[in-house]
This record gives C-alpha cells, sequence and structure tokens, in this order.
C-alpha cells in the first residue's frame, strides 16, 4: 500500500473521529453546550489528535528504521568471499536494490508475474537483459546470490510495508477508540489538547537544537573517521594541499586557511572603511529623506545571493583586474585571484558592517553629542572623540560578524578565487579557501571511505569551530564592553 | 592679571574672518562629511555595477535566433517502412533526421537565390541547432500523419550564429573560432535579410529543459525553476509551522530555565552557521544516513528549511512581541485560557509580521546555492520532475544551482545563459521583496 495512502487513511480516521467526538460530547450533555465542560470542539479536536498524533509518529519511526533493518537481514545473505570491503558490500547493496527496483517495475508492467519474480534462477534466465528490455540498465550481469538476496529484499520489504500499513492504521483505530469512549460530559477535553498542543510546540522549538546536535554530530563522527586514515597532524600542519583518488594524498589545512584568511582580510580592508563611513554618514549627517532612499539602497546588497557575487566576480571584476591591473603591472595573468573574490566579498559584505555600526552609532545617548557640541568641538570631531570610542565595542563585534561571514562564504570563492592551493602573498594569484575544498572534494560521486572525501568533513568541522568562535567572541566583547547608559 | 597679558599679542576671532586654525578644522569637518558621502557613493555604486553588468550580459538569452524553412519530411527517410507506426519510425535516430533539414535548408537557399559562397554542406549543418533533428523527429513521432508533407519548420541556429546576431561572435572572431567561418556568417546575414532567419524572444529559455555543452542554444530553466518551486513549497510547508511554533513557545510560554537558554543560544548561532555546513549537514544525514535520493527537491527543500528557520523563528518573536500586553490580559479577563488566548487573539494580530518574516526568508533560501551543491543538485538533469509528492524525490536542479553549472561550461555562449538565469532569479527575488514590503505596508499597525 503506497505511503500516501496510508497517511490519507490516518487522516480520514481523524476527520471522522473530530465529528463522532464532537457529536458524542452534545450528546452526552443532552444537547446543552453549558453542561459540557470544555467547549464542543476540543471534544472533537481529542478524537482527532488520538488517532492522528500517534500513528503518524510510529510511521515515521518505522520508515527511519525499516530500511536498515531490511538492509542488515539481507546484507547477511552476501557470502563474506564476494564482499571483501565495506566499499564492495555496499556497491553489491546498490546492485541488489537495482535488481529489487527492477523485478518491481516489471511485475508492476506486467512483464512478469510475481510468482515468476519470486522463482527467478539467475542460471535460467539473463536477468540484464530481461530488465534492461522494460528500461531498468544494469552496470553488471546478475549473479546469482545478488538476484536471491534481491528476491529476499523484495519479500521482506513488501512484508515491512504490509506490517506497516496494518500496524499504523491499527494504532489510529486504537487511538480513535480510546478517544471515543473517554468522550463525556465531565471530560476535560481542553485540558488535554492543550497540553499536546504544548508538547508540539516545545518538539517544535527543540528541532533547533536537534539541527544543531545534527551538525556536530553528523560531522564529528565522520572527522574521527578521516583521522583513523589520516594522521591529524599532517591535516593541520601539512603545507601541501595535492588530493590524489588513488591514494598517497597529501592534505594539509594551511595552505587552504592561508587562502581563507587572505580573502576575508582583502574582504574586509574593503568594507569596513566603506560600511563604517557608510554607517557614520547615514545616523549622523543625513536627512531623513537620503537616509530613507540610500539605507535601504545598501541594503539591498545584502539580500543578493552570493551565486549573483560569485558570477559577477567571474565575468566582470576577475577579467577586468586582469586587463587593467595585474597583466599590465606583471602579477600573473589568471582572472580568479585572492583580489577577485576579496573585492567582490567586501562589497557583499558593506551593508552587514553599514547596518550593524548603524544601529550601535544611533544608540549613543544624545546626551554624550550635546556635551560634546557645548565643548565648542565640531560634528567630525565629536564622532571621532566621542561617538566612535563610546561605540567601538559594537562595531568590533560588527566587524567580527562580517569576518565570520567572510570565512564561510562560498560561492564567491569557489567562483572567484581558483581552485589552487598555495601559500603565496600576491594577492593576484589564484588561492582556494576551505569552502571550496569541500565543494571540490564532496562534488558529485565520491566514495565515502576515502580520506580524500572524508576530509571534506574535518574541513567543515574547522570551518564550523572557526565561525562558531568567531561570532561567541562578537557577542562576548559586545556585552563585555557595552557601556551602560541610562 | 592684565600686565601678563600684554606681553603676548592678543588672539583675535572673528565670525566674519575665521583664523588658520578654525579653517583647519572646519576643512576637515567638510573632509569627514566626504569620505562619508563617497562612502555611500561607492556602495550604491557597486549595487549599480553589478546589476548592470548582470542584466547587459544576460538580456540576450532572452532572445533566441530562429531559422524558418519549408521542410520536406521525405517518407523515404522518415518511415522507410511506410506503414506509419510510430514504433517502427522510431528507429530513424536523429542521425537520420540530420540530412532531412540539411537538404532542405540547402534547396531552399538555391530557390531564394541566395549564394552559399565557401559554405560546404557540412558547414550549412552546422548552422542549425544540434537540438533541431531532435525537435523535429518528436514532432514526426507525435504526429505520424506528416510524413510525406512538406512543412514551415522553425528550428533554432546554432550557439555561434545566434551569437553573431547578438554581438557576441564578429567575423574578426570567426576567424580565430574553429567552430565557424566569416562566410557561415555572412550567409546568416544573407538569410536574416530573406527572412529566413528572426531572432525573437525565447519563451524556451524560462519553459524548457537544459541542454547539453554543446547546444547553448537550447539550454532552458524549466526544470531549474520547477525544483526551485518544490523545494520552496517544501521550506514554507515545514519551515512556517515549525517556526511559528517555536516562536509561541519561546515568547509566551517558555519558562526562564536551562533548557530554554540552550534553545535561544541554539537558534542565535544557527543563523550564523555558514550554509555550506548545512550541505554537509544534509548530505550526511539526509542522504548518506536516511537514504534519501540524491539531487531530490525534497533533501534541498529539507535542507533549507533548517537554514531558513532562524530567520523566520527571530522574526515571529518580532512580531508577538510587537502585539501589545494589553490585548493578551483582555482575553484572560474574559475567561480564555493562555492558549486560547495566544491562538485567538495575538497570533492572528501578528501573523502579518509573520508572514513578512516568511516571505523573506523563503527569499533567502531561493537564492541559497552552496548547500544544494552538496546535495548532488549539479547533476545535469533533462526530465521534468513529476507532480507533487512523487516528483520530490525525482532529480531536479534549482535555479542558482543552473547559474552555477552554466557558468562551469565551455561555451561562452553559457556566460549569456548564466546571466539570463540570474536575471529570473533576481526578478523572483525583487518581486518577493516587494510582496514583503506591500504586506508590511498594507497590514502594518502601530499600537
Amino acid at each position: 500500500m503506497p505511503l500516501i495512502w496510508i497517511i490519507a487513511i490516518v487522516l480520514a480516521l481523524g476527520a471522522v473521529g473530530y465529528m463522532l467526538g464532537r457529536q458524542r460530547a452534545m450528546a452526552s450533555a443532552g444537547g446543552d453546550i453549558r453542561r459540557l465542560h470544555s467547549l464542543p470542539v476540543y471534544y472533537g479536536t481529542n478524537v482527532f489528535l488520538f488517532s492522528v498524533v500517534p500513528a503518524l509518529l510510529v510511521l515515521c519511526v518505522w520508515l527511519m528504521v525499516q530500511p536498515s533493518v531490511i538492509q542488515s537481514r539481507v546484507t547477511e545473505m552476501i557470502p563474506e568471499s564476494a564482499a571483501t570491503s565495506a566499499g564492495e558490500l555496499s556497491l553489491i547493496m546498490t546492485d541488489v536494490r537495482r535488481v529489487a527496483d527492477g523485478l518491481d517495475r516489471a511485475v508492476g508492467q506486467g512483464a512478469l508475474t510475481a510468482d515468476e519474480a519470486n522463482n527467478l534462477r539467475a542460471e535460467e534466465t539473463n536477468i540484464r537483459e530481461s530488465l534492461g528490455a522494460i528500461g531498468v540498465a544494469l552496470g553488471s550481469d546478475v549473479t546469482p546470490e545478488v538476484l536471491s538476496a534481491a528476491q529476499r529484499y523484495r519479500s521482506l520489504s513488501s512484508a515491512g510495508n504490509l506490517a506497516m500499513a496494518s500496524a499504523i492504521i491499527a494504532l489510529s483505530a486504537l487511538g480513535f477508540a480510546y478517544a471515543y469512549l473517554r468522550t463525556t460530559r465531565d471530560f476535560r477535553a481542553r485540558n488535554t489538547v492543550e497540553k499536546a498542543i504544548m508538547a508540539i510546540l516545545i518538539l517544535a522549538s527543540s528541532i533547533a537544537v536537534l539541527t544543531t546536535v545534527g551538525i556536530v554530530l553528523s560531522m564529528i563522527l565522520e572527522t574521527a573517521d578521516f583521522f583513523e586514515l589520516y594522521d591529524w597532524r599532517q591535516f593541520f600542519f601539512g603545507t601541501e594541499w595535492i588530493p590524489s583518488f588513488e591514494g598517497g594524498s597529501e592534505l594539509g589545512l594551511l595552505p587552504l586557511l592561508w587562502g581563507t584568511l587572505y580573502i576575508t582580510i582583502v574582504a574586509l580592508v574593503v568594507s569596513v572603511p566603506v560600511g563604517l563611513f557608510a554607517a557614520i554618514y547615514l545616523a549622523e549627517y543625513a536627512g531623513p529623506k537620503t537616509r530613507s532612499i540610500a539605507k535601504p539602497l545598501i541594503e539591498v546588497l545584502a539580500g543578493i545571493p552570493t551565486i549573483v557575487y560569485g558570477l559577477f566576480a567571474l565575468i566582470t571584476v576577475g577579467p577586468m583586474l586582469r586587463d587593467y591591473f595585474a597583466e599590465p603591472m606583471g602579477f600573473g595573468t589568471s582572472s580568479s585571484s585572492v583580489m577577485t573574490a576579496g573585492l567582490v566579498m567586501g562589497i557583499m559584505l558593506i551593508p552587514f558592517v553599514s547596518s550593524l555600526s548603524d544601529d550601535i552609532i544611533n544608540a549613543v545617548p544624545q546626551s554624550l553629542r550635546d556635551g560634546s557640541y557645548g565643548l565648542g568641538a565640531t560634528h567630525s570631531e565629536t564622532i571621532r572623540q566621542v561617538i566612535l570610542p563610546a561605540a567601538l565595542p559594537g562595531i568590533v563585534g560588527a566587524i567580527l560578524l562580517a569576518a565570520s561571514r567572510a570565512i564561510g562564504e562560498t560561492m564567491i570563492v569557489v567562483m572567484g578565487a581558483g581552485a589552487a592551493a598555495r601559500l603565496s602573498l600576491n594577492p593576484f594569484e589564484a588561492m582556494t579557501t576551505v569552502t571550496v575544498k569541500i565543494v571540490g572534494q564532496l562534488t558529485g560521486d565520491t566514495d565515502f571511505s576515502s580520506p580524500e572525501a572524508l576530509v571534506a568533513f574535518a574541513l567543515g568541522l574547522t570551518l564550523f569551530v572557526l565561525t562558531l568562535g568567531l561570532n561567541v567572541l562578537a557577542l562576548y566583547i559586545v556585552r563585555k564592553y557595552r557601556e551602560q547608559y541610562e | 592679571m592684565t600686565d601678563a597679558s600684554s606681553n603676548t599679542p592678543r588672539l583675535t576671532t572673528s565670525i566674519i574672518e575665521p583664523d588658520p586654525r578654525t579653517r583647519r578644522r572646519n576643512a576637515s569637518e567638510r573632509r569627514f562629511r566626504a569620505y562619508g558621502l563617497a562612502a555611500i557613493g561607492t556602495g550604491i555604486a557597486a549595487l549599480i555595477f553589478l546589476v548592470i553588468s548582470i542584466v547587459s550580459n544576460g538580456y540576450t538569452a532572452f532572445l533566441q535566433t530562429y531559422i524558418t524553412i519549408p521542410v520536406e519530411l521525405s517518407e523515404q527517410r522518415l518511415d522507410p517502412q511506410g506503414n506509419r507506426d510510430p514504433e517502427e519510425m522510431a528507429r530513424v535516430t536523429t542521425f537520420g533526421y540530420a540530412p532531412v533539414l540539411a537538404m532542405a535548408l540547402q534547396s531552399h537557399l538555391i530557390e531564394q537565390g541566395i549564394p552559399m559562397d565557401g559554405v560546404n554542406p557540412r558547414d550549412l549543418m552546422a548552422m542549425i541547432s544540434q537540438e533541431a533533428p531532435a525537435q523535429v523527429r518528436n514532432l514526426v513521432l507525435a504526429n505520424p500523419e506528416i510524413v510525406g508533407q512538406t512543412l514551415d519548420m522553425e528550428m533554432l541556429a546554432s550557439g555561434r550564429i545566434d551569437g553573431y546576431f547578438k554581438g557576441r561572435v564578429t567575423l574578426e572572431s570567426a576567424e580565430r573560432d574553429s567552430n565557424v567561418s566569416p562566410a557561415q556568417l555572412a550567409l546568416a546575414a544573407a538569410m536574416a535579410e530573406a527572412g529566413l532567419m528572426d531572432t525573437r524572444f525565447n519563451w524556451a529559455f524560462i519553459t524548457g529543459p537544459d541542454a547539453s555543452g554543446q547546444r547553448p542554444e537550447a539550454a532552458g530553466l524549466g526544470v531549474a525553476i520547477l525544483g526551485s518551486l518544490y523545494m520552496m513549497i517544501v521550506v514554507l510547508a515545514l519551515a512556517l509551522p515549525i517556526g511559528v511554533a517555536a516562536s509561541i513557545y519561546l515568547e509566551e510560554f517558555a519558562p526562564k530555565n536551562r533548557f530554554t537558554d540552550i534553545i535561544e543560544v541554539n537558534i542565535s548561532n544557527l543563523a550564523a552557521v555558514p550554509s555550506i555546513v548545512f550541505g554537509i549537514l544534509g548530505l550526511a544525514i539526509f542522504i548518506n544516513f536516511a537514504g534519501l535520493p540524491q539531487s531530490a527537491p525534497i533533501v534541498g527543500g529539507l535542507v533549507l528549511t533548517l537554514m531558513t528557520l532562524p530567520t523566520i523563528i527571530i522574526a515571529t518573536r518580532a512580531s508577538l512581541r510587537a502585539v501589545p500586553p494589553s490585548i493578551r490580559d483582555a482575553a484572560l479577563g474574559l475567561g480564555a485560557s493562555k492558549m486560547q488566548s495566544v491562538f485567538h487573539h495575538v497570533l492572528p494580530l501578528a501573523m502579518p509580521g509573520i508572514l513578512t518574516g516568511t516571505i523573506i526568508g523563503l527569499a533567502q533560501a531561493l537564492g541559497e546555492t552552496a548547500p544544494l551543491l552538496l546535495i548532488g543538485m549539479v547533476a545535469f538533469v533533462r526530465e521534468f520532475p513529476d507532480a507533487p509528492p512523487e516528483g520530490l524525490f525525482d532529480p531536479t536542479s534549482a535555479l542558482p544551482v543552473q547559474v552555477f553549472s552554466w557558468t562551469q561550461r565551455a561555451d561562452p555562449a553559457f556566460v549569456e545563459r548564466a546571466s539570463g538565469a540570474t536575471i529570473v532569479l533576481l526578478v523572483f527575488l525583487v518581486s518577493m521583496n516587494l510582496l514583503a514590503v506591500m504586506l508590511r505596508r498594507r497590514f502594518e499597525r502601530r499600537w
């Protein structure tokens, strides 16, 4: 039975439950709403929740558990001689799934009857050919082990699906009956429903925690795998990055980290002065009219997707820098460079620096300005000697947040910085960053047991720790050094 | 007292005649102000430059050059058995259709008296897109009865010829290009003169599927737009309810304890996690652990949901906070439970703000690229996905990823396509943001 039908049946049961529960409550009160404990809606909702929520929760868990159970039961059938390593085993299992899918499709199209599919013998029929005829391409000929494993896979999963469908519907009916029978005039339906809603609310807010746990766990587990295959000292202190999928790669973090930091520095050199001066002008000098035009325009820069900046770097800024600066000055002939990526990223960061600094400058109390003017300082002297020192912790925080953005930025560097890992000081040379290499090592078909793919998780963890550290530091600085004004 | 100062010349200041120090200070004041203006100018100039660069590179992607000639669909070549059975006719591959088109073009040129100096039949065929035979074949297989007739066919011109009409390919660049010769361009110009070739609006760019690296002229955004749409549906269906539920709990019910503190810190940190880390999460958990298919909108949607949640939660909490306590007090005073006061009174009043935040979150998710690269969205996909819900598990592309994959291809015509796709993306984003602004203006309420 397809999943969608199970869900539909459960929901239909719930809907019927709502109507019946409501009716029963009304009937038990003799049609007089004043004699009920709660509003009739709550009695209906109560039955609905009892028939739907437990069933759907169990359905989710079942869907997650069933494939791995079947997987392990089928894996037992593969002889150890056929699969010597984990990689080979996963390849064989992929074949098994494809053959099983193919048989399903053959039965669905009527090319085979269900009995025939279960009794096929690899020795007698050429499975590859017959499946190929109905549009299931297989990479290699089907061995008897794979075929029998596939047949077992099919029978297990169809049995599992049947068991799932009946269990879920039975559970739903059970919940229905329980809630329905409890529905009487004095039943505290509203309290029950509100408790259930509260549980849902709490569950929703813990998804944020679950996400963080998921991020950290997935990266730590894979990173641990990586450090089993590759020495951690060589990763953290290696100065060469030469991955080769035949093995014997050099996977040193330093050149990537250097590229990342170099580009971040260039980006900050561009964005901090521009952003800060823009914020000062907007907060201190601009009239309401200028402000209402200029501020949204600058903030548009923050809403532009990074892929657009990447394209801008690739087709406009890169070639321009190469033709007008790098080549005439003899710095290199590459259009993707630290300068390209840094410049474009700097443009992207202008609004981050400016809107955060703007808020902070606006938060400096007017009395400080008035005092400074009263002593005869000009407007710019007031800004430089009174407002900026008062706003400094906040501005430092804003710059650190911008730096953390720059470190984690991906598309601009993928398209603007190049892919060559090197430790060089020339800003017109192509360099690469941590994020570029994460994309590079994980895009396309990758073998997740090789250090060349797993290194991406170690890089991701490094990135996560780095940006998280910068954020925490920024918040700490802002909190600790913020001047308290009354 | 007076003696002490009589030795030194008296400092004279005047409002009309400022002394040098005042002048210096005023100059530095003006300079400082100019720096500020220059900074704002730089920001706005960068924005304008970026938009101009993208638009000037990309607007031509919406135009396409077509060749319109009468084609004789000869029975002998297209249906050798002569029984009009589509299954038998399907044996004639696109290689069988190419000569039909080439001959039609050649004979029509001769008929029209257009000279073909220096263009041999092979070059002539190269002026028609490689996609054209496939299009004609699909047309014939769908309507077998048209075999044997002579029909006016509209075919895509090849990428280089199209580039000539858009100014990307010139006679000089053709000299150096092995894919196109100046003679072909001269012929193309003559054909355009005779009305056989024209450049007009290209709906196929928006609705059609992607095409391989050799046929940029046929590449379209249809699959990518549909994929992005599917992902947005998933994000909306998950992120809005979860985000609103989480915000209601945190803002209205949560007691002040360790657990809620952890959640709060978590949400603000999640907002700052680099997007690529969410891609790693999606790859490790949704694909490798849960076994969901690669390149599927459901996985992209789940990853983007997790990314969008903090944005929606922050916006929702702000608009819940903006509802004055008197509303809650009034509801409680009339005997509503806490839950009823929130769901019946506070939430409806906060709804415009929530919707605005959601739309902005969706716009962010729509432009996000990096995590989608890791879950396999860069794969080359030509088939349109099925309708949801099954279609959510079919491989698709996404708008921003399509931009990226086009920039990775060798043919320079793809630069134009990528910029055109970016324009489409920006149009979507601008309209979503405008919608958000309009909602805010329309429903904003000051208490």
